[in-house]
C-alpha cells in the first residue's frame, strides 16, 4: 500500500532531516511512529502526503508514485484516497459538525443523499449523531477530534495520517479518541500512520516505529 | 515601567511581524490628514492673502462708506469730510480693468494723493523716474502705477503703456512705476482719482469714501448717525466688517472642500478599524495567553489603543509633512485657486500653520484610535478561556450584529437633516451624513448576515465553501464590507451630486441661453460696455432680426454681505417665466395703474441670504435712489453664488437713466449664417476684436468646462478617496486570508486545489464587494439626497434635480468587485505561500 524507498530530505544544505528512509506498509495495516523531537516525523508524513517533496528516494501509495505527480495529482489523491487528523483539530468553525464530516464527500463529489446518509452513519460511529447541527465551538476538545476523525474517514480513504492527534486532549479522551481511530481503521480496512509522543497512543498501533538518525527501526513499547 | 517596555516590545514585535499591514493603515492616515492639511494650507493662505488685501486697500481707516459698483455722488464726500468726527476723508474711485487678452480683470483704484497719505498710504506709487516729481508726475491723466505682482502677471514694466478697455474703446495709459508697499501677491494699479473717473467715463461718481476718525469718536455711534446722512444703497462699514465680507465671499466654498478633503481621512479611520479587528482576530490566543499570564484588561486595552495610536502618529506627522509639501507645490505651480473661483489673481506662499497642524494631527490620531478603540475593547474584555476554542471570534463579532446602536444612529441622522444651517454653514447636514455612514456600517454584519443566509446552497465544493464562510462568518466578512461602503457609498453620492449639478446648470443654460447668437462687451471687469449708440448699430446690423440688451452691475442689500448683481433685462410682462427658470409661484409682473410698484425676480440666493419671498416688498436701492419693489418670483441661478435681481431693463432705464448694456442676445434672420453676422457685428461696431460673440452651444460648452474645472479638485479627492478604500478593501482581505491560513492549510491537506481555494476566495470578494456596492450604491442615494436637499442648497443657496451617472456608478462598482475579486485571490495566494504544512502546525 505504502512504500518509501532511499527517501532523504534536508531543509538547507547543513540541516538533513531525513536520510535513506526505507518502509513499507501493507493495505490494513496501523502503524505507528514515534521519534525525538526534531527527528523528522511530521516532515515524514508530510512527504507522504505528497505536501512536501523528498530530495532524493521515492515513495509509492497505492501504485502512485508521488515523485511522478504535480501538484494537482497530489491533491487529487489526497481527495481521494488519504484522510487527515491534526493535533489542533482544524474543523472550519463557520460550519457545523455534519457540514465539516461531509467535506471531502462533497470535495470528491458525492452525490447530496448519498452524503448525507455516510455523514450521518459516520456521526453514529464515533457518537455524535446528535451534535449533527452543532457548531465547533460547542463542543469539548474530545468531541471536536471526533469530528476531524469522522471527517478523515467519511469518504473511506486507503490511507490515513495522524500526526499527535491526541496532543491537545487529557489523558480519558485520548484513550477515547484513540479507540476510536483504531476501531474505524480496522473496520473499514484503512491503512494508517500515527505519528506521535504518547505511547498509551501508540499502543493502539499494529505496530509500532521509532525514527532515528539510522532512519526507521521497529520498536518495542514494552518497558 | 516594566509594563511599557514589553507593551513596546509586543508593539514592535507586530509591526516587524506584519509591518505591510500596518504600513498601510499608517499610509491612509497619512493620505488623509495630507489632503485635509494641504487644502487647508492653500486656502487659509489664499483667504489670509485676500484678507491681507482687503486691509491694504482699507489702509488706516476706521469706517468705509461704500455704494454699489455703480458708484454714487461724489457730493457725498463734502458732506463726510466736514462731519466734526472726520479727520480726513479720502475718496476712492475702484474700476475692475478689462485689460486685452486676458480673461481677468486688473482691479484699478483712483485715490486722492493728498489723502491717501494719510488714510492709504501703501497705495502710494513710486516714480520710476527718480528726477520727477512724484506727485505731480502722478497726477498726469495718464499715468497708473502698478503693483509688482500685476507688472509680473502683464510682462509690462515701469514707462511701458497699458492698454484698457472702455466702452468698446481701447485707451492706453502710462506706467509711472510701482506701489512698493503692495502685498506680494496683490494684483492692481493705482491712479490718480480725477484721472480714473475721466479715463474710465465715471465722471462725478466714486465707489468708496475711506475715514480716519478723530480721537476719541466712538465709531459704532457714528456709524449709526451717518446711515441717516448716506444715500440710498450707501452704507459705512467698519474694517472688521470688510474683513468678514470678504471671508463670506468663500467660506462656503473653503468649508466644504475641507469636509470633502476629510473624506479620506474618514475612509482611513474605517481602514485602521478594518485592519485593527482583523488583526486583533488574527492574534486572539496571543492575546488570551497575555492575560491568563496576568495582563490587566485595563492594560491590554490600553496596549491595543497604544498600536492604533502608533498607527495614528506616525501617520497623522506624515501627513502633515506630505500636506504641506502638496500645498507648497500647488501654490507654486498652479496658484490659490483650486476650481471655485474665488482667488483668481491671488498668488500667496504656503505659511506653516501650528494650530492646524495640531488640528489635522488629532484629526489623524482621532480616526486612528477610534478605529482601535472598537476591536481593543472587544478584546479587552473577552474571557481568555473561550478565546482559545476554535469559531471564538466569530462569536465575539457576533456583537456587531446588534441593529439597535445602527438604527439609532440612522434616526438620529435623518432627524438632523430637518434642522437649518448652523452660522450659515450645513453642519447638521454633514454630521447627519456622518451618523448615516457610521450607522450603516454598523448595520452591515446584520444585512451581511440576513443576505448571505438566504443565498442557496452550491452543490460545487469551492462555491459551497464560499457561500458557507459567508454564512457562518458574515461577522468578519462584513469588517471588509465596512470599508467598501465608506468609499463607494461616498463616491456615489459625489457622483451623483456632481452629475445633478452638471445636468441642471446644462438644463438651466438651455433656459437662460433662447437667442441665437450672444455677444458681451469684454470677457472680464466692469469697463467694457455698449453705448446707446452701439446697440442702435447692432439692431441694424445686417441678419440681426431682432436683439436683447442686458445690463449688470452689482449693489449692494447688506453691508456685511458680498453684493448682489443686478440684472437688468426685457422680461415679457405676461410670461417671465419665457426668460427665467422660476421655483414655484411667480407673480404677475408689471405695474398697472392700481399697482404701481414694480417687480424684480430674486435668485434662489438673493431670496435665501436676504430673506426674499414672493409678494414681498424690497427697498432697492438702484441709481442714486430706494426704490420700492415687489419680488414677483424666485428663479433658478447657478452663475451668481451670492445673489441675483433682475429687473426689467425698462425699469432700470427709467429708475437710472444709464442707457449703457453689457450684453446682447441676437436673433438672425433665417438666410444669414451665425458667421456671417459675426463679421457684420465686427464691422459695424469699428472692426473691434475684443468683444466675445459666441453661438449659444460654446457658451454652453465654455460653461459646462469651466463647471468640469470647478469640481476638479472634487474628482480628486473622490479619487483619493476610493484609492484609500482600495487599499482598505487590500488590506481586508490581506488580513482575513493570513487570520484563515489554518484554514486553507487544512483544506489543502483534505484535497482542495490552489485553484479552488481561488475561486472560493474570488467568489467570497465577488459576493461581498457585490453586496457591499450595493448598500453603497443605496447609501450613496441616500447621502446624494442630503447633499443635493440640504447641503448644497444650505451652502451654495442652489437646488438641481436628482440625475444618477448610471455609466459611471457601475464602471466604478465593476472595477471594485473585479479589484476585490483579485485582490481576495492574491490575498488568499500571499496566504498559501506560506508552507500548507506549518500552517496546521501552527497554533497561533
Amino acid at each position: 500500500m505504502l512504500t518509501l524507498a532511499h527517501l532523504c530530505k534536508s531543509y538547507n544544505s547543513t540541516r538533513r532531516i531525513l536520510s535513506d528512509i526505507n518502509f513499507h506498509l501493507n493495505a490494513g495495516e496501523y502503524v505507528a511512529i514515534m521519534g525525538e523531537s526534531g527527528m523528522g516525523k511530521s516532515t515524514l508524513l508530510n512527504l507522504m502526503a505528497g505536501l512536501e517533496t523528498p530530495d532524493s528516494g521515492s515513495i509509492v501509495i497505492d501504485g502512485h508514485n508521488l515523485a511522478e505527480m504535480n501538484d494537482d495529482q497530489t491533491t487529487q489523491l489526497r481527495r481521494e484516497k488519504m484522510g487527515f487528523v491534526f493535533q489542533a483539530f482544524h474543523v472550519l468553525p463557520h460550519l457545523s459538525v455534519a457540514q465539516n464530516v461531509s467535506l471531502p464527500l462533497l470535495l470528491n463529489g458525492v452525490p447530496k443523499q448519498q452524503a448525507q446518509v455516510a455523514t450521518a452513519n459516520m456521526l453514529a460511529a464515533v457518537g455524535l449523531a446528535t451534535r449533527a447541527q452543532s457548531r465547533p465551538h460547542e463542543l469539548s476538545g474530545g468531541e471536536t477530534q471526533r469530528v476531524a476523525i469522522a471527517r478523515a474517514l467519511v469518504h473511506r480513504p486507503r490511507l490515513l495520517l495522524a500526526d499527535e492527534p491526541t496532543g491537545n486532549l487529557d489523558p480519558e479522551s485520548a484513550d477515547s479518541v484513540m479507540q476510536l481511530l483504531r476501531e474505524q481503521i480496522k473496520q473499514s480496512g484503512t491503512t494508517c500512520v500515527l505519528v506521535t509522543h504518547s505511547t498509551r497512543a501508540a499502543a493502539t498501533a499494529d505496530r509500532v516505529l521509532l525514527l532515528t538518525v539510522q532512519g526507521l527501526i521497529p520498536h518495542s513499547l514494552r518497558m | 515601567m516594566q509594563n511599557t517596555a514589553l507593551a513596546f516590545t509586543f508593539l514592535l514585535g507586530e509591526f516587524r511581524a506584519h509591518g505591510k499591514r500596518a504600513a498601510i493603515g499608517v499610509i491612509a492616515i497619512a493620505i488623509g490628514v495630507a489632503m485635509g492639511y494641504a487644502v487647508h494650507l492653500i486656502n487659509y493662505a489664499a483667504s489670509s492673502e485676500f484678507s491681507q488685501a482687503v486691509r491694504s486697500l482699507m489702509g488706516n481707516a476706521d469706517l468705509t462708506v461704500r455704494g454699489t459698483r455703480m458708484g454714487f455722488s461724489e457730493q457725498t464726500y463734502p458732506l463726510l469730510a466736514t462731519q466734526p468726527e472726520v479727520a480726513v476723508a479720502s475718496p476712492v474711485v475702484e474700476i475692475d480693468a478689462h485689460i486685452p487678452q486676458q480673461s481677468e480683470a486688473l482691479k484699478i483704484i483712483g485715490i486722492d494723493y493728498f489723502r491717501a497719505v494719510t488714510v492709504q498710504p501703501n497705495m502710494l506709487g513710486r516714480m520710476a523716474d527718480e528726477n520727477a516729481d512724484e506727485n505731480f508726475g502722478a497726477l498726469n491723466a495718464d499715468a497708473i502705477f502698478l503693483s509688482p505682482a500685476a507688472l509680473t502677471w502683464l510682462k509690462l514694466k515701469a514707462g511701458d503703456t497699458l492698454a484698457v478697455q472702455v466702452g468698446l474703446e481701447i485707451r492706453q495709459l502710462h506706467i509711472a512705476g510701482t506701489i512698493p508697499a503692495a502685498g506680494a501677491g496683490q494684483r492692481i494699479g493705482v491712479m490718480d482719482i480725477a484721472a480714473a473717473q475721466w479715463r474710465f467715463d465715471r465722471l462725478k461718481l466714486i465707489q468708496r469714501i475711506d475715514l480716519k476718525l478723530r480721537p476719541g469718536v466712538d465709531i459704532i455711534a457714528f456709524k449709526a448717525r451717518l446711515a441717516d446722512l448716506l444715500p440710498a444703497g450707501v452704507a459705512a462699514v467698519t474694517p472688521v466688517d470688510s474683513e468678514k465680507r470678504a471671508a463670506n465671499l468663500s467660506r462656503a466654498y473653503r468649508v466644504n472642500l475641507n469636509v470633502l478633503a476629510l473624506v479620506a481621512l474618514f475612509t482611513g479611520g474605517f481602514l485602521v478599524f478594518s485592519t485593527q479587528v482583523l488583526s486583533v482576530v488574527r492574534r486572539r490566543s496571543q492575546l488570551a495567553l497575555l492575560r491568563v499570564l496576568g495582563l490587566t484588561r485595563a492594560s491590554l486595552l490600553r496596549w491595543m489603543l497604544a498600536e492604533g495610536a502608533a498607527i495614528g502618529v506616525l501617520g497623522a506627522a506624515l501627513g502633515l509633512l506630505l500636506g504641506y509639501i502638496i500645498a507648497a507645490a500647488v501654490l507654486d505651480y498652479s496658484g490659490a485657486d483650486l476650481g471655485g473661483g474665488y482667488f483668481f489673481g491671488v498668488r500667496p506662499t504656503v505659511h506653516f500653520d501650528a494650530w492646524a497642524a495640531l488640528l489635522f494631527f488629532a484629526l489623524g490620531l482621532g480616526a486612528a484610535l477610534i478605529g482601535s478603540f472598537m476591536p481593543a475593547l472587544e478584546t479587552a474584555r473577552t474571557q481568555p478561556s473561550r478565546t482559545l476554542k476554535a469559531g471564538d471570534e466569530e462569536i465575539s463579532l457576533q456583537k456587531l450584529r446588534s441593529p439597535l446602536p445602527a438604527l439609532t444612529l440612522i434616526f438620529i441622522g435623518g432627524a438632523l437633516c430637518f434642522i437649518g444651517p448652523i452660522n450659515e454653514l450645513p453642519i447638521p447636514g454633514y454630521i447627519a451624513i456622518a451618523l448615516l455612514l457610521i450607522g450603516s456600517i454598523a448595520l452591515m454584519p446584520r444585512l451581511a448576515h440576513a443576505v448571505f443566509s438566504h443565498l442557496p446552497t452550491p452543490t460545487q465544493s469551492a462555491p459551497y465553501l464560499a457561500v458557507s464562510q459567508l454564512q457562518g462568518a458574515s461577522g468578519r466578512a462584513s469588517i471588509g464590507l465596512s470599508g467598501i461602503l465608506a468609499s463607494f457609498s461616498l463616491m456615489a453620492a459625489m457622483a451623483i451630486m456632481v452629475t445633478s449639478f452638471r445636468v441642471s446648470v446644462d438644463e438651466w443654460l438651455g433656459n437662460m441661453l433662447p437667442a441665437q447668437l450672444y455677444m458681451r462687451a469684454a470677457a472680464s471687469g466692469d469697463t467694457a460696455y455698449f453705448s446707446a449708440a452701439d446697440q442702435l448699430t447692432i439692431l441694424n446690423t445686417p441678419g440681426v432680426a431682432r436683439a436683447e440688451f442686458l445690463r449688470t452691475t452689482h449693489i449692494t442689500l447688506d453691508p456685511l454681505r458680498p453684493a448682489v448683481s443686478l440684472i437688468a433685462r426685457p422680461i415679457d410682462a405676461a410670461n417671465p417665466a419665457a426668460r427665467l427658470p422660476f421655483i414655484g409661484a411667480v407673480l404677475p409682473s408689471q405695474p398697472t395703474p392700481s399697482s404701481p410698484i414694480i417687480t424684480v425676480w430674486a435668485s434662489e440666493a438673493a431670496a435665501d441670504l436676504h430673506g426674499l419671498t414672493v409678494g414681498k416688498q424690497l427697498m432697492l436701492p438702484i441709481g442714486d435712489k430706494i426704490q420700492a419693489v415687489l419680488v414677483g418670483g424666485v428663479w433658478r441661478d447657478y452663475a451668481r453664488q451670492h445673489g441675483a435681481i433682475v429687473i426689467n431693463l425698462a425699469d432700470y432705464r427709467r429708475l437710472t437713466g444709464d442707457e449703457r448694456v453689457t450684453e446682447v442676445g441676437m436673433w438672425l434672420h433665417a438666410d444669414v449664417s451665425p458667421a456671417q453676422v459675426i463679421n457684420n457685428l465686427r464691422t459695424a461696431l469699428h472692426q473691434n476684436t475684443h468683444m466675445e460673440i459666441a453661438e449659444p452651444g460654446e457658451v454652453r460648452s465654455t460653461s459646462l468646462k469651466i463647471f468640469d474645472r470647478s469640481f476638479t479638485i472634487t474628482y480628486l479627492l473622490e479619487a483619493v478617496a476610493i484609492i484609500v478604500g482600495l487599499f482598505g478593501i487590500a488590506a481586508s482581505f490581506g488580513g482575513q486570508a493570513l487570520a484563515r491560513a489554518r484554514e486553507f492549510g487544512m483544506l489543502r491537506h483534505i484535497g482542495v486545489t490552489r485553484r479552488q481555494i481561488g475561486v472560493m476566495l474570488a467568489l467570497e470578494g465577488t459576493l461581498l464587494t457585490t453586496l457591499g456596492v450595493v448598500a453603497g450604491l443605496v447609501l450613496g442615494w441616500v447621502i446624494a439626497l442630503i447633499l443635493v436637499h440640504v447641503v448644497n442648497p444650505q451652502s451654495f443657496h442652489w437646488s438641481m434635480n436628482m440625475h444618477m451617472p448610471w455609466g459611471l456608478l457601475m464602471g466604478v462598482a465593476a472595477t471594485l468587485i473585479l479589484t476585490a475579486a483579485i485582490t481576495a485571490v492574491l490575498s488568499g495566494r500571499s496566504a498559501m505561500s506560506t508552507q500548507v504544512v506549518r500552517a496546521v502546525r501552527d497554533d497561533w
